[in-house]
């Protein structure tokens, strides 16, 4: 059953706009702890387990869409493919200062939409949830440098203490050649 | 200044200063793509990316698409990307496989080796007139595949590859060769980062000629540590197997520029890639090889980064790639990354460099976004006015290089802007639409 199917099996009930309200939540305290740059705030968001990964597109002729247009998350170079650890290493890396690339820092404004839960698994007697969601990241740095990034995001969410916790997170920006010198931000 | 101007003035190597226009000037950069992406050797690809008849990769050389194809006889080919009717592009997927380049304006089609093969109501429209085997697609005059790289040149007189490598190919040698001193034998891997920079491409190229001086400037990731052996609690952005050799700043006559190192005589082994015992003991293995293969004096030799004139890089061992800086404009760079690994590694060590890579190289790279950063802020302060009139300083180490190296070349055994200099003087003779025999510096 794909996504959609799920989503929209899931969504007569008033427990589905219950769950929804609480990713909603989730995913806007997560924007805004990024946004006002509580960096080790966030990585208390994610999982110790955490798979983060943005893959790079490509450009593919006609027909082959479904498993050529983009880098294999085992296989292949990504833009991004991390885990706790490296991820803590770059938020360590922009609180050491001296990151030039993040030196003063980039003032970030994120818009979270689209959000849908598509899909509630019981995993090992833990709640597991997935869900969707458009993030729209205005990057603006120095005097004249600004950058948006549109992505779409698909993210497993696990409940831990009543809490949710980030555990999947996959990050699709449409763009074959990365038209920003830089990802420095979180997504 | 024209497009044929002349440059000589803004390049002083003798006090070693070099005029911040080159960075920023509309007209020299037009200058620089009539007179050196048209003469010098590019490299566009690597043979592991088309490996089967029909393979291609939609590469770039200066400022123009161009197509790496593998023919049906398993030729391979570089056109460029323009339909010979209208213009056209007549690729639009970065890879794939096709037995024929058609068109999507009039249809007119090529096969894989360029030859015009189709051409729509050829019959009535255009026999008699148009004669199909003088309008084949454009390709390039030379194209040479050298362990597995693959480069082009639209220069029917420039000299063999060999010829315009010279004594720098030992140091693109180390960079292909197996980590076990087998020749060749690396592959790239499925994703080649490509991503738009607003800098000037010489700011890129001269970064990996040898300005190790820069090193300060990743001091952010050597105090948290992203190496292959962070996890075991090793500081730092690479592992230290370098950190007791003889590092060498070596220039090269036709403009290439490499900084590599060679390692202390009884040397023990240092212990590399901690984080993960598997790969640990597949370099252990490895090097303990290359050693039996190349002898120990050879062995002591290691590659670190360099440029091959004008505008292709290597990172040779931690992380290890190629990378092409493609002009677009004089203050717009498109950086292309390629990653190898040894083809015939096991699969643990493929994935364990992988992620390595990731974190080290590339806009997303823990290292790399602060060479961006500070490429970028460099270029912008070429454009003033009143900076113009102030040139950069190039002076460092000045006289203090020697053709009496441990390796061939124009050796410093001390960090060195010598390397830049000799890049700009041959920059400078392209510009001025110099000979062979001055580019390649016989005449020097």
């Amino acid at each position: 059953m794909s996504d959609v199917q799920t989503a929209q099996k899931l969504r007569p009930s008033a427990d589905y706009f219950t769950l929804r309200g609480e990713v909603e939540e989730f995913l806007y305290d997560e924007a805004e702890i990024l946004d006002t740059r509580d960096f080790k705030g966030w990585l208390d968001l994610l999982a110790d387990d955490i798979r983060y990964f943005m893959p790079i597109t490509f450009n593919v002729k006609f027909g082959e869409h479904g498993d050529k247009e983009r880098t294999r998350t085992e296989k292949d170079m990504s833009w991004f493919n991390e885990g706790k650890w490296s991820l803590t290493k770059r938020v360590e890396q922009i609180l050491t200062g001296v990151h030039w690339a993040e030196e003063p820092l980039s003032r970030c404004t994120r818009l979270v939409t689209n959000v849908q839960v598509t899909g509630v698994r019981d995993s090992e007697g833990v709640e597991e949830l997935s869900a969707r969601s458009r993030l729209l990241l205005y990057q603006n740095r120095c005097e004249y440098e600004q950058t948006y990034f549109a992505v779409r995001r698909y993210d497993k969410l696990r409940r831990v203490n009543g809490g949710l916790k980030v555990c999947e997170r996959k990050i699709i920006l449409e763009q074959t050649v990365l038209l920003a010198k830089n990802l420095t931000v979180f997504f | 200044m024209s497009a044929t101007g002349n440059t000589a003035p803004l390049i002083d190597i003798e006090r070693g200063m070099i005029a911040r226009e080159i960075f920023s000037s509309e007209s020299i950069f037009q200058q620089e793509l009539e007179t050196i992406f048209t003469r010098a050797w590019l490299f566009v690809g690597h043979e592991s990316q088309i490996p089967n008849p029909g393979d291609f990769f939609m590469s770039r050389m200066g400022q123009e698409s161009v197509i790496v194809a593998r023919d049906k006889r398993s030729k391979v080919h570089v056109f460029l990307n323009s339909c010979r009717h209208r213009g056209m592009r007549l690729c639009s997927a970065d890879h794939g496989n096709t037995s024929l380049f058609t068109c999507p304006y009039h249809s007119w089609s090529f096969t894989t080796d360029g030859k015009l093969f189709g051409v729509p109501q050829f019959k009535n429209l255009y026999e008699g007139c148009l004669d199909r085997a003088e309008w084949s697609l454009v390709e390039v005059a030379q194209l040479e595949v050298y362990k597995g790289t693959i480069w082009a040149t639209w220069d029917p007189a420039a000299p063999l590859l060999a010829t315009y490598l010279g004594d720098a190919k030992l140091h693109l040698d180390m960079t292909l060769d197996c980590r076990d001193g087998r020749e060749g034998g690396s592959e790239v891997l499925l994703g080649v980062h490509k991503w738009i920079i607003p800098c000037n491409w010489k700011i890129a190229a001269e970064n990996f000629l040898g300005d190790s001086y820069h090193n300060p400037s990743h001091r952010s990731v050597d105090l948290i540590g992203i190496g292959p052996s962070a996890e075991y609690g090793v500081k730092g952005r690479r592992d230290n197997e370098l950190e007791t050799a003889q590092h060498l700043w070596i220039s090269f006559p036709a403009g290439h520029g490499v900084h590599s190192a060679q390692m202390q005589a009884d040397m023990a082994e240092p212990e590399t890639y901690q984080n993960n015992s598997v790969v640990a003991e597949y370099f252990r293995e490895a090097n303990r090889r290359r050693k039996e293969r190349l002898g120990a004096e050879a062995n002591r030799l290691l590659p670190f980064v360099g440029t091959l004139y004008p505008n292709t890089s290597f990172h040779g061992r931690q992380p290890r790639n190629l990378c092409v800086w493609h002009p677009h404009g004089p203050e717009q760079t498109e950086a292309w990354r390629f990653f190898l690994v040894d083809a015939d590694a096991p699969q643990e060590v493929k994935d364990f460099l992988r992620t390595y890579y990731m974190r080290y190289s590339g806009p997303a790279g823990m290292t790399e976004q602060d060479d961006m950063e500070n490429w970028n802020s460099a270029t912008a302060a070429s454009r003033g006015v009143i900076a113009r009139r102030h040139p950069y300083n190039y002076q460092q180490s000045m006289g203090r290089s020697t053709r009496n190296g441990p390796t061939p070349g124009n050796t410093a055994l001390q960090m060195s802007e010598e390397n830049a200099r000799q890049y700009y003087r041959r920059w400078s003779d392209y510009m001025g639409g110099a000979d062979w025999d001055t580019l390649l510096g016989k005449k020097d």
